[in-house]
């Protein structure tokens, strides 16, 4: 039996929500988007309309230098702190809803929807999902988004 | 020309071989500081890696488009589900894939998806759905 990593104080944090963020499409973005994943239709090189996981780019967090780990990354302030901290695969469900285009301004939420500890042969494990909402200016949903994340 | 589409129609599999040049523009698009992608001596010597990691929201954006590239604008992709189980590094041959694996009667489709390694271990194993145009 392990034992039960996660904190009530841990727990407490499921159903926070992150502030809002909103942001313009632009088709050099999904130009650059599409080149970058060695995209090979014409329509989004184009950056005529956006492919599958453009959200991925328009909505990663843009913070200062010196509030980079020192391996480079960005601290998710949605998150608490963890007993665990190494990273395992993690998963992602995506559903696509309304196409994206040039000129869109989409507004993207996250929430901490759940944290829970399974205990497998090699120890215990933490594991935490994060959904992100992205609605377009009339309130429509376009994309919702959940990440799966594994804590070792 | 019409897609076939049934159980068991296998899509055209499609070789990737991210390099270096490809792995900096794809991580300065999403604004990604992460040293494992671009920093060799650090994903070699502090984190242990045999070399730099393919950004997994890479390998899940293939899946995407092993399917739309079958697709061919005849359909749409309604959703995905997908994990990084293995990593892999910048300079393998990696064959990205996928198979029908149910079909409704209203052109709902659903696809088995997969980015395989040079072992042809499953690395990114994927399900998309996907709807036929009316």
């Amino acid at each position: 039996m392990s034992e039960q990593l996660l904190t009530q104080e841990i727990l407490d944090c499921i159903g926070r929500t992150s502030e809002p963020r909103r942001e313009i499409v632009t088709r050099r973005d999904i130009r650059k988007y599409a080149v970058a994943t060695g995209n090979r239709q014409q329509k989004y090189l184009n950056g005529d309309v956006a492919p599958p996981m453009f959200h991925v780019p328009l909505f990663w967090d843009i913070v200062e230098l010196d509030q980079l780990t020192p391996d480079g990354v960005s601290i998710d302030t949605l998150l608490p702190k963890f007993p665990l901290e190494k990273a395992m695969a993690g998963g992602l469900e995506i559903e696509y809803l309304k196409p994206i285009y040039p000129g869109d301004w989409l507004t993207s939420t996250r929430t901490l929807t759940d944290i829970y500890q399974k205990n497998g042969r090699s120890g215990a494990l933490i594991f935490y999902e994060v959904v992100m909402e992205i609605r377009n200016d009339d309130g429509e949903l376009v994309i919702r988004e959940k990440t799966t994340r594994i804590l070792r | 020309m019409s897609l076939h589409a049934e159980v068991g129609t296998k899509l055209p599999e499609r070789i990737f071989k991210p390099d270096n040049v490809q792995s900096m523009l794809y991580n300065a698009v999403l604004w990604n500081g992460h040293r494992i992608h671009f920093d060799e001596p650090y994903a070699r010597d502090v984190e242990g890696y045999p070399g730099l990691v393919v950004p997994g929201p890479l390998l899940g954006d293939w899946l995407h488009q092993v399917v739309e590239e079958w697709l061919d604008d005849q359909g749409r992709i309604c959703g995905i589900e997908y994990s990084n189980r293995v990593a892999s590094f910048v300079g393998e041959t990696l064959t990205a894939g996928g198979e029908v694996t149910a079909v409704t009667d209203s052109g709902r489709l659903t696809i088995s998806v997969y980015v395989k390694n040079e072992n042809g271990d499953v690395i990114t194993p994927g399900v998309i759905t996907a709807e036929l145009n009316h």
